[in-house]
């Protein structure tokens, strides 16, 4: 996503303008966290069940190059294409073609952050083809001509008031109704059409098992079924971190994946791909878009453990109240934010400091990424790399040097107290960024070194 | 070098050694009884629960509840007589305008109020999805605790289609309001046979 030289704090600004829809934003979200909450405390083996989940991870990216391997047979023992693209843009051209050979220029996709990360849309809209975005969330924001601001809950940041004009506008519904049964009636009939018309679907994928060769989507609305079942042609995208062992490792992973993202037991549906139904061709497309690299960060592969379910993005105090828009990235939220500065060090190096690491996403997270550590790491190599912002920089630089100079120490905290007491103007304005929001404390009379140099005395 | 020996090769390189894959989980004794407990999710989530001790219930019940519906399909030969005769191998699309499919399920699982549904049982892999209501019938035996015993039930089974499904189609993508009915079946009916 485009969003010019603005950084997260920047963007913060503009969502913050608002501040009631901040409060709503922020309440929305927590909601959804109790949800998780109380799914999470109603399983005495939750704790066992994230640590399982962890460490099939681990075992999966420690024999990636295997279970690659074995799946690509697998899967095309079951008459399933496996491609391979490098990064976005093969993984574009892959998919256009696809739909080339097949004379498709009209398509319905579901959910899929994959796509997002490679601006699929955007590339298959220059070359003529129509993609229709078939999970309710992503319609609205399709329809709204913005990126989702959420990966489990694509138009959180969208009034039902906003979504209702928005209906009117494209769809016809009645001007000024914004009552969710009416507006999703409105949409099922809008895609139904859809669904009956395209011939082409396009899926992500949760899960897809080495030893058999299929893979697993989860829906709660049937938007995946309905395209993939009704299409001549499927084409599942996935990265290539998405792959389990085993088909019985699924039950650890369905068993936490939708209590951790929204609270529920299970999506609707968790479908199971493993062949083509007669007459239909499927399509899996194993993306790498800087994914082999990160497996070689030994600090940051832990992030390739990733299930998507966005608990991090619900606790995250800093998401919460800054809005998906603020991260410019696919990805927003903790996870994101470690993931991001991989592929774009430099357009990102923001993202890792836009979190308080009160470690609350390490804390929630169901496959155990130290996400806040992460976060922590990624500042010292964004500073050592030179991408830090420059104002950062030097400010971090001057606290260096004052830190590390006992004298110059003592002089500057004098003088910091001198001026909050005399001249109290110099810091309570727009210039100081600690003034924003904040009242400037109360200077103290002296220092701890001078209070204890003079008790000490006492003694 | 293809793409694909380019990313293999870098994985080769790149991925950390060797991690053992952990014990496998199974069910935690102790828990509600599976029945009741299935029961109980199957409604917190949307879904109706009908228990029957014979298939002359099911179609005596269907017949009742689904009296002003006009196009009821069955996988079931035991429900011939309450629903549409000849419906099948037809283009999935055609399957837009019906109002209730009643299919039959492998197995549920209590935890969830999932229930195991491969494609041989679907008759065609759209018509769960597509129809505008859906029924399922389960053996009352056949309620298992966990996800852990569900796919030790499915084992190495094969099928080129399969679907744990957990009540109607729903969304809450607008203002985080539940609604019932997204774009599949917008409501389910369970009928627990035994």
């Amino acid at each position: 996503m485009s969003t010019g030289a603005k950084d997260h704090a920047q963007l913060s600004d503009i969502f913050n303008k608002d501040e009631a829809r901040v409060d709503w934003h922020d309440e929305t979200l927590w909601f959804v966290r109790a949800k998780r909450d109380k799914a999470a405390h109603s399983l005495p083996e939750w704790e066992t069940l994230r640590e399982t989940a962890s460490q099939i991870k681990d075992n999966v990216l420690s024999n990636l190059h295997e279970y690659l391997l074995q799946f690509e047979a697998n899967a095309e023992k079951n008459g399933i294409k496996v491609h391979w693209a490098a990064n976005g843009e093969e993984h574009n051209k892959i998919v256009h073609s696809i739909l080339k050979e097949n004379g498709v220029n009209r398509i319905v996709k579901s959910k899929s952050m994959l796509t997002e990360e490679c601006h699929l849309n955007d590339y298959l809209h220059k070359n003529d083809i129509e993609v229709i975005d078939t999970d309710l969330g992503e319609r609205i924001v399709q329809l709204a001509e913005e990126p989702p601001s959420h990966i489990v809950l694509p138009c959180i940041h969208k009034k039902k008031e906003e979504i209702g004009e928005l209906f009117h506008k494209h769809l016809g519904t009645l001007e000024g109704a914004s009552d969710p049964v009416y507006l999703t009636a409105a949409a099922r009939d809008h895609l139904r059409e859809k669904f009956i018309t395209r011939k082409a679907a396009i899926t992500g994928v949760n899960f897809a098992v080495a030893e058999t060769g299929e893979f697993v989507v989860c829906t709660n609305e049937g938007n995946a079924d309905m395209g993939a079942h009704l299409a001549d042609v499927h084409i599942a995208c996935m990265g290539i971190e998405k792959l389990l062992p085993l088909r019985k490792h699924l039950s650890v992973f369905l068993r936490i994946l939708t209590r951790s993202a929204t609270g529920q037991p299970i999506t609707t549906y968790s479908s199971h791909f493993k062949k083509p139904r007669p007459g239909q061709t499927m399509h899996i497309v194993l993306v790498d878009n800087g994914r082999t690299t990160q497996l070689g960060r030994k600090d940051f592969r832990n992030s390739l453990k990733c299930i998507r379910c966005a608990a991090c993005m619900n606790t995250c105090p800093v998401y919460r109240r800054s809005g998906g828009h603020s991260y410019h990235t696919a990805i927003a939220g903790p996870i994101g934010s470690i993931l991001a500065p991989n592929l774009d060090m430099k357009n990102y190096a923001d993202l890792p400091f836009a979190s308080t690491l009160c470690g609350s996403c390490s804390n929630v997270c169901p496959v155990k990424i130290n996400i806040h550590e992460q976060l922590y790491k990624w500042r010292q190599v964004i500073v050592k790399e030179g991408y830090a912002d420059p104002k950062k920089a030097l400010a971090m630089k001057a606290m260096d040097f004052t830190l590390s100079n006992p004298t110059i120490y003592k002089f500057a905290g004098k003088a910091g107290r001198f001026v909050l007491k005399h001249a109290p103007f110099t810091v309570n304005n727009k210039l100081n960024l600690w003034y924003k929001h904040r009242e400037m404390p109360e200077p103290p009379k002296q220092s701890f070194g001078e209070w204890y140099k003079q008790n000490n005395k006492n003694d | 070098m293809t793409s694909r020996e380019e990313i293999l090769a870098k994985v080769k390189t790149n991925q950390p050694g060797p991690r053992p894959l952990p014990a496998d989980l199974s069910t935690v004794p102790g828990g509600m009884d599976s029945l009741t407990q299935f029961k109980t999710v199957l409604t917190t989530i949307g879904g109706a629960v009908v228990e029957v001790t014979n298939f002359e219930e099911i179609a005596q019940y269907i017949q009742q509840e689904f009296k002003d519906k006009k196009r009821l399909i069955s996988t079931l030969p035991e429900l011939t007589s309450v629903t549409e005769s000849g419906w099948e191998n037809k283009d999935p699309h055609s399957y837009e305008d019906v109002d209730l499919a009643i299919i039959k399920a492998h197995f549920g699982v209590a935890e969830n109020a999932a229930l195991w549904i491969t494609e041989d049982l679907m008759h065609q892999r759209a018509v769960p999805f597509i129809c505008q209501q859906l029924a399922v019938v389960v053996n009352k035996a056949d309620i298992v605790a966990t996800m852990h015993d569900a796919y030790s039930k499915i084992g190495d089974a094969e099928y080129g289609f399969g679907s744990f499904i957990a009540g109607p189609s729903k969304t809450a993508d607008i203002e985080q309001s539940l609604v019932l009915g997204a774009h599949g079946p917008k409501s389910m009916t369970v009928f627990l046979l035994g």
